[in-house]
């Protein structure tokens, strides 16, 4: 019988180094050994003090009627109040909040008002003196600037295999939400004539 | 700076923010940082990332003002930022789980605030600005020690932290043989922080060689470039005595690369919530009763999970966002004992006019980069 090179017993096969050259070898090895020295540990701990000087937050001015989860018992009281719902996509936005974080639809109307809040925002961008410009705002630049294609020549690297895709994705994209667009109008068209 | 949708962000004049809650402080941002996290959010991953938002959720900077109730940080003091927000008096804030507050963030539940990360996370606008919103400054915000390198300060407020944590929720033993997925910042401190915590052996896995390299001279780790084996996880099997390695480190997260359908049904067509091959990689190469911890991200859409396997394997699995500051004293002794420098890993100084480039950088890992600063007000 041939000789097995790992049979399966009791311990493991491969030696260990010993804790004297690990500590000799490595900076700080051991230091948190005793999981009483790891800040996360236990997971939870009774009373942290935190610096909070009140037991309910003050609430913050609701300015607009703030989109909130149906799992939360009230609006809490501090939020972000970075971008407001506007225009078709916020219309999407606020309709998606009406079901729960454990419904697709939640994810998949918030994914698509993301979708249409960056078109209408291009289309818009056009009629201002500042209009997107697709060749600065992806940064593509540095792709001559800083070593782009020596970046993935020749070299085992699983990402490259890939990228020619994003090309496609994103003018697929652009051609999808055009077409839908068109169709959109011509509705809205039908509907304000008949 | 701030979001145009999907691969696409500009430089934008913006009001200074304004104290909306009387614990709020303005801070005047010096040096901020962009994060694996920011990738999903530019990719378009992250549901309710919304045009108009501005990103950035690492920073550091001077109080500018301050709410009517702020008594533990005063105006022209240096800070620096937790990437959490969080009250610090809810339930899960004061048992110490300050990345799940429950009094920040209305639009979800499941998790709490992070600035500049979305509506899903609360809609705050971030730190790769010139000023930013500080909610509750007498409880996140700490004034940075003397001591202190700025550069340290900044990648204490996620990366490092978040590596310590990942190692944690590894429950390390002594002498266990520790993989990590991802050699990203993240995956590079949990790496150096599973040595802290008694590993007999730590591998780190990736396909980007010089970072390898990084895992090699900085966190003294085995590697292996998955990108060179058929099956990355037979190889591991091999390297483990065919049991599989006690703990396994997933710092990869929504975006992982080695398998084409995963990844593009994921990141590219947003079908899921992120591609978890580094998760199912994690749970094939970890041994039957063995840990596994999460710190990559992934979306709250459902994602292609191998659950029965872990299942079967009597696996734990244990995953947070990193609550940041409940780490800081410890760290703050690792850094001081010499054992630990975070801004070893800053490969780029980024100005803030330049961001749009930066990020096209970070995405598409040119120019053998690491970990990118922002430096704001620079021309
Ligand atoms: N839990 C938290 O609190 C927290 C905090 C910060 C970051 N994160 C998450 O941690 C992850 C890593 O962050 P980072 O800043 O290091 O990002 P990064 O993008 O710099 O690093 C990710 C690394 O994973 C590698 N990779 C891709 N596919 C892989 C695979 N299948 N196997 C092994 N490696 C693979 C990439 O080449 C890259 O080097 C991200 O998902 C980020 O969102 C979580
Ligand atoms: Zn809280």
């Amino acid at each position: 019988m041939t000789e097995i090179a790992t049979p399966y017993i009791a311990n493991k096969r491969t030696p260990m180094r010993s804790a004297e050259d690990l500590r000799a070898q490595i900076p700080g090895w051991g230091a948190d050994l005793d999981p009483a020295d790891r800040p996360s540990y236990p997971r939870e701990q009774a009373g942290i003090e935190t610096g909070a000087h009140w037991d309910f937050p003050e609430r913050q001015p609701e300015k607009w009627p703030r989109e909130r989860s149906v799992e939360h018992a009230f609006l809490p009281p501090v939020f972000g109040t970075s971008t407001p719902p506007a225009g078709a996509s916020g219309a999407i936005r606020r309709h998606a909040y009406k079901y729960s974080e454990g419904r697709a639809a939640h994810w998949l109307l918030l994914i698509a008002a993301d979708r249409v809040d960056a078109w209408e925002h291009h289309l818009k961008s056009f009629a201002t003196l500042h209009p997107d410009n697709p060749i600065t705002e992806t940064g593509v630049a540095a792709e001559f600037r800083r070593d782009g294609l020596s970046s993935g020549f020749g070299q085992k690297r699983a990402d490259t295999n890939h990228q020619w895709i994003d090309p496609i994705i994103v003018s697929t994209r652009w051609v999808l939400t055009a077409v839908a667009l068109a169709a959109a109008l011509k509705t809205l068209g039908k509907h304000r004539t008949t | 700076m701030v979001y145009r949708g999907p691969y696409k962000i500009r430089v934008e004049e913006k009001d200074i923010p304004k104290i909306e809650q009387p614990n709020d402080a303005i801070v005047r941002v010096s040096k901020g940082a962009i994060s694996g996290s920011d990738l999903h959010l530019y990719h378009g991953m992250i549901p309710d990332t919304r045009v108009g938002m501005t990103f950035g959720h690492e920073f550091v900077g001077t109080i500018h003002q301050v709410g009517s109730s702020v008594q533990n940080v005063a105006v022209g003091d240096r800070v620096m930022v937790p990437f959490n927000v969080y009250c610090g008096s809810c339930y899960f804030c004061t048992r110490g789980l300050y990345s799940d507050c429950h009094n920040v963030n209305p639009n979800a539940t499941a998790v709490g605030g992070i600035y500049g990360y979305s509506h899903t996370c609360a809609g705050y606008d971030g730190g790769q600005a010139e000023f930013v919103r500080v909610p509750f400054a007498d409880v996140g915000p700490s004034r940075i020690p003397d001591w202190m390198d700025e550069e340290d300060a900044v990648l204490l407020t996620d990366a490092c932290p978040t590596g310590y944590f990942g190692a944690q929720l590894g429950d390390i033993a002594q002498g266990d043989t520790v993989v990590v997925f991802g050699a990203g910042p993240v995956g590079l401190f949990a790496a150096k922080s599973s040595w802290l915590m008694g590993a007999g052996r730590v591998i780190v896995i990736d396909h980007l060689e010089y970072r390898l390299e990084k895992a090699r001279s900085f966190a003294h780790a085995e590697t292996f470039n998955f990108a060179e084996y058929d099956d990355i996880v037979v190889h591991l099997k091999k390297e483990t005595d065919y049991l599989g390695a006690d703990v396994v480190i997933d710092a990869v997260g929504a975006e992982a690369d080695g398998n084409f359908l995963q990844h593009v049904s994921a990141s590219k067509l947003k079908l899921q919530g992120g591609s978890p091959i580094a998760l199912n990689w994690a749970i094939d190469s970890v041994r039957k009763g063995g840990t596994v911890s999460v710190v990559g991200a992934y979306g709250p859409i459902f994602s292609a999970v191998k659950f029965g396997d872990a299942m079967n394997k009597g696996l734990t699995l244990r995953m947070n966002q990193c609550p940041v500051k409940r780490q800081w004293p410890r760290l703050f002794e690792h850094i001081q004992n010499g054992y630990l420098k975070p801004s070893d890993l800053v490969t780029h100084r980024i100005p803030l006019e330049h961001i749009a480039e930066g990020y096209h950088m970070f995405s598409a890992k040119l120019d053998n980069i690491i970990k990118p600063l922002v430096v704001a007000g620079q021309s």
